[in-house]
C-alpha cells in the first residue's frame, strides 16, 4: 500500500484520507465475508438444536466445558493484548516495542489455544470415538448427536485454521514493526487491520463457545 | 460531446499499446487490461461449456441413448453446468464489462484495489484450471448442484478436485465484489452523488453485495462436502450421522442469490442500452436503482423454493412461495420503467438496441415462468423437468448473455476504438433471439408434458419437441460465433470510432477511445442528473442511419 501518489498510477486515490477510508471499508467487507463463512455453520448447528434437541444436549454434554472455558479466557486475553498493541500503534508517539511485544504475546496465546484444542481436546474426543477417524465407533445413539459432533468438528476445525492464520499474521506484524519494515505512525492502519482480523477470530469463538459447549 | 476529434489517441496514450510486453499484461493492475484478460478466459470457458451442451442436445435428438452412454451423458451435462455457471455466467458481466466500465463511469483512475483485481483473475484462472483438470481426467457426474449424498458418497470421478476448483474461484468473486463496493463508495468523480451514478453502477453494487455475502456460504458448503469425502466427517451422509437436506439448504442459500449475480449486472447493462438507444432519460431513476438493491435483498430469502418437494414443511413452502413471488415486483418495476423510457424516445434500431429489445422479451418471459415455478402446486408438477431447465436458461442465458452481447457491442467502440459491421451485428442479434427461442421454448412444452431433466433416454412421443430444441443449436452457434468473427475483423478494418459514436451520456464517453492508461487526461467532474439526454444533437450520428430528427426535448 503506497503512501504517496506514485507515477506508476497504481494508486487510484488523490488523497490519503480517502485511501484510508477505502482500505478500512475493504477490510470490513473482508471480515463480513469471513463471518458469512461461519454463518452457514452456525445456522446448521442451530437447525440441529431445533430438530434434534435431545441429540444436541446429549452431544454437548460430552464436550469438556473446562477446556472450552480455559480456551475462551486465552483468546479474550489475546484480544486484550491486540487492543493494547493497536492503541499503542495509533498513539501520538507510537511505542513500537510495546506494539511488537503485545502482538507477539497475542500470537503466543493463539498457539497456546491451538495446542490445547488439538493436543488435548481433539485427542480425548478422538479416543472416545466422538470425532471420525480410525478410533472407536460413535458412542451416542440419539438422533442428531453425531451430526452435532461432526458440525462441532467442522466449525472448530475451521476456526482453528483461522487461529493459525491469525497467529501467523500477528507474529508477522510484530516482527515487521520491531524490525521497522512497518513504520509507525505511517503504517498504523495496517497494524490495526492485523489486529482487526484477530478480533474477528476471537468474536467467532465467543459465539461458538456457547452454541457448542453450553447447550442444555 | 464537445470534442469533434475522430483521431485515435497516440500509441502511448492508449491502454492497449501503452506497454507492449507480454509481461506487462500478466502483471498489469489496469482494470481495463484485467477486463480483457477475463474476457479472453471466459471465451475459453464458454467454448468448453458449449461442448457439453452440444453433446447433450445431440444425444437428445433420438429417444434412445445411442450417442453416448448414460454415464458419459451425465458427465457431459455436469461439465456443461459447472463450467457455464461457475466459470462463465457468474463472472461474465462483473469481471469483463464491470471491470472495464466501473472506474470509467465513476470518473476514477482505477478500481480502489488494483492489485486485488489482478489477484482475482489469477485466483479465477487457478480455480478454473482445477475444474478443467478434473474434467480432463475423466470428469464427474453429479450435476452442477453437487447434491449429496450422490456427490459425497456415491459419485466416482473427480468430484473433490472440481469442488476445489469452484471453491477457489469463489475468492475471485469475493475480491471483485469488495473492490466494486469500495470503489463505488470512495472513487466517484467530484459532484457525482449516489443518485447521479449510472444505473449500471447500481447494478454492479447490488451484485457485489450478493457476491461478498453469499459466496462464503457456498465456500463452506463445498468445504463440508470435501471434508465428508476426504475425512469421513458426516454432515450430509445419513450413514455417518449427516442430513442430506442440510446440503440443499446451504447450497441454495448461495446458489439462488447466485442467479441474481448473473442477472443483476444484466439489468444494469439494460438501463444503459435503453437510455442510449432511445436517447431518453431513464424513467423513474430511483425506482430502477432501488429495485436492484431490493432484488439483491430478496435473493437471500427465496432459496426454499428449490425445495418444495424435498420434505420441507408446508408452512415453510408457503412462506418461500410468497417471498419468491415478491421478486417479481422489483423486476417488473425495471421492465415497466424501460418501457416508459422508450416511450417518445428517439429510437435507433442499432445492434445494441436490438439486443436490448430481445433481452426484454426473454427476461419477461423467463420471469413470468418463474412465477409458475414459485407456485407450490404447479411446481410439484413440473419439478425437475425441462420446464425448470427452460426457465433458468431464459433468465441466465437468454437474458444475461443477451444483455452481455448488447453491452459488448455498445461499448466495443470504447474498448477498441473501432466500429464493427452494423449489418452483421443486427443479423447476429436476430439470429441469437430466434435461435434461443427455438432451442428453449420447446423445453417448456417438454417439461409440461413431463420429461424429466438429466435423462438421456425418453418417451418417443416427445421426440418432435426435442428435435426442435436441438435444431435451435446451430442458430445459436451462429448467434454467438459470428460476433467473434466480425468483432475480431473490426480490430483491423473497422472504422475509427471517435469518443462517443452513439451520442450516449456518461463519463466513459468523454475520454478517448480506447481510453488512455489512467482513463482520463484530467480528473473529470460531474454535474446534473444521471442521464442528461439528449446528448450531442449537433453532432452527426455516426452509426444510427435510421435516426429520425425529432423536436428537441427539454433537458
Amino acid at each position: 500500500m503506497k503512501r504517496a501518489a506514485d507515477p506508476s498510477g497504481l494508486d487510484p486515490f488523490e488523497d490519503a484520507a480517502t485511501r484510508l477510508k477505502a482500505q478500512r471499508m475493504g477490510m470490513w467487507l473482508f471480515l463480513a465475508s469471513e463471518a458469512m463463512i461461519f454463518a452457514g455453520l452456525f445456522v446448521s448447528i442451530a437447525v440441529v438444536r431445533v430438530v434434534w434437541p435431545d441429540g444436541a444436549v446429549e452431544a454437548s454434554a460430552r464436550l469438556d466445558k473446562g477446556i472450552g472455558t480455559a480456551n475462551t479466557a486465552i483468546l479474550l486475553t489475546s484480544s486484550l493484548l491486540v487492543a493494547i498493541g493497536s492503541a499503542a500503534a495509533k498513539a501520538q508517539t507510537p511505542r513500537k516495542g510495546l506494539v511488537a511485544a503485545a502482538f507477539a504475546g497475542a500470537a503466543g496465546l493463539g498457539l497456546a489455544f491451538l495446542a490445547i484444542k488439538t493436543g488435548i481436546e481433539y485427542r480425548h474426543e478422538f479416543h472416545a470415538g466422538l470425532i471420525p477417524g480410525a478410533g472407536p465407533a460413535f458412542p451416542i445413539d440419539t438422533p442428531g448427536a453425531e451430526l452435532f459432533f461432526n458440525l462441532y468438528l467442522a466449525a472448530t476445525g475451521l476456526h482453528a485454521i483461522h487461529v493459525a492464520i491469525g497467529a501467523a499474521v500477528l507474529a508477522g506484524a510484530a516482527l515487521a514493526v520491531w524490525r521497522g519494515w512497518l513504520k509507525l505512525p505511517a503504517n498504523a492502519p495496517e497494524v490495526e487491520f492485523c489486529g482487526l482480523y484477530w478480533h474477528l477470530v476471537d468474536v467467532i469463538w465467543i459465539f461458538l463457545f456457547p452454541v457448542l459447549y453450553l447447550v442444555n | 460531446m464537445t470534442d469533434p476529434s475522430q483521431e485515435r489517441p497516440s500509441r502511448s496514450e492508449n491502454f492497449w499499446t501503452a506497454r507492449e510486453t507480454a509481461l506487462s499484461w500478466f502483471l498489469t493492475t489496469d482494470h481495463k487490461r484485467v477486463a480483457v484478460l477475463y474476457a479472453l478466459t471466459l471465451i475459453a470457458t464458454f467454448a468448453l461449456g458449449s461442448v457439453g451442451a452440444a453433446i447433450v442436445r445431440l444425444e437428445l435428438i433420438t429417444p434412445a441413448g445411442d450417442l453416448v452412454s448414460a454415464e458419459a451423458y451425465n458427465r457431459a451435462f455436469t461439465l456443461h453446468g459447472i463450467v457455464m455457471v461457475f466459470f462463465f455466467l457468474v463472472p461474465l458481466i462483473p469481471a469483463t464489462l464491470g471491470n472495464f466500465l466501473l472506474p470509467l463511469m465513476l470518473g476514477a483512475k482505477d478500481l480502489a484495489f488494483p492489485r486485488l483485481n489482478l489477484a482475482s483473475w489469477y485466483v479465477f484462472v487457478i480455480g478454473a484450471g482445477l475444474a478443467v483438470a478434473a474434467i480432463a481426467m475423466g470428469g464427474l457426474e453429479t450435476g452442477w448442484t453437487f447434491y449429496t449424498p450422490l456427490s459425497s458418497v456415491y459419485a466416482d470421478g473427480y468430484v473433490t478436485l472440481a469442488i476445489l476448483g469452484v471453491f477457489v474461484s469463489g475468492f475471485a468473486s469475493i475480491f471483485t465484489g469488495i473492490n466494486f463496493i469500495v470503489t463505488t463508495h470512495t472513487l466517484r468523480a467530484p459532484g457525482m452523488g449516489w443518485f447521479q451514478m449510472p444505473l449500471f453502477v447500481w447494478g454492479m453494487y447490488a451484485t457485489s453485495l450478493v457476491m461478498v455475502l453469499a459466496t462464503p456460504v457456498l465456500a463452506v458448503t463445498l468445504l463440508l462436502v470435501i471434508a465428508e469425502r476426504a475425512f469421513g466427517i458426516g454432515v450430509f451422509d445419513p450413514a455417518i450421522g449427516g442430513d442430506p437436506l442440510l446440503f440443499q439448504h446451504l447450497f441454495w442459500f448461495y446458489s439462488h442469490p447466485a442467479v441474481y449475480i448473473m442477472i443483476l449486472p444484466a439489468l444494469g447493462v439494460m438501463s444503459e442500452l435503453v437510455t442510449a438507444g432511445s436517447h431518453n432519460r431513464i424513467f423513474g431513476y430511483r425506482f430502477v436503482a432501488f429495485s436492484s438493491i431490493a432484488i439483491a435483498v430478496l435473493s437471500f430469502l427465496v432459496w426454499g423454493h428449490h425445495m418444495f418437494t424435498s420434505g420441507q414443511s408446508m408452512y415453510g413452502g408457503i412462506v418461500f412461495s410468497f417471498l419468491s413471488f415478491l421478486v417479481a415486483v422489483p423486476s417488473a418495476v425495471k421492465a415497466y420503467n424501460w418501457a416508459a423510457t422508450l416511450y417518445k424516445g428517439r429510437i435507433t434500431l442499432n445492434t445494441p438496441f436490438l439486443y436490448a429489445l430481445s433481452f426484454i422479451g426473454l427476461f419477461v418471459f423467463g420471469g413470468l415462468t418463474g412465477l409458475v415455478l414459485a407456485s407450490i402446486a404447479v411446481d410439484v408438477h413440473v419439478h425437475d423437468t425441462y420446464f425448470v431447465v427452460a426457465h433458468f436458461h431464459y433468465i441466465m442465458v437468454g437474458a444475461a448473455v443477451t444483455a452481455f452481447m448488447g453491452g459488448l457491442h455498445f461499448w466495443w467502440p470504447k474498448i477498441t476504438g473501432r466500429l464493427f459491421n452494423e449489418s452483421l451485428g443486427r443479423f447476429s442479434a436476430v439470429m441469437l433471439f430466434l435461435g434461443f427461442n427455438l432451442t428453449f421454448f420447446p423445453q417448456f412444452v417438454l417439461g409440461y408434458l413431463g420429461m424429466p431433466r438429466r435423462y438421456h433416454e425418453y418417451d418417443p412421443d416427445l421426440q418432435i419437441w426435442n428435435v426442435l430444441s436441438s435444431a435451435g443449436v446451430p442458430m445459436l452457434a451462429v448467434g454467438y460465433g459470428l460476433p467473434l468473427l466480425y468483432l475480431g475483423w473490426s480490430l483491423k478494418i473497422g472504422e475509427k470510432a471517435g469518443r462517443n459514436p452513439w451520442n450516449a451520456a456518461g463519463l466513459e464517453w468523454t475520454t478517448t477511445s480506447p481510453p488512455p492508461e489512467h482513463n482520463f487526461p484530467e480528473p473529470p467532474e460531474w454535474e446534473g442528473p444521471a442521464y442528461p439526454y439528449p446528448v450531442g444533437e449537433t453532432e452527426e450520428p455516426q452509426v444510427q442511419e435510421e435516426a429520425q430528427p425529432k423536436p428537441e426535448r427539454e433537458a
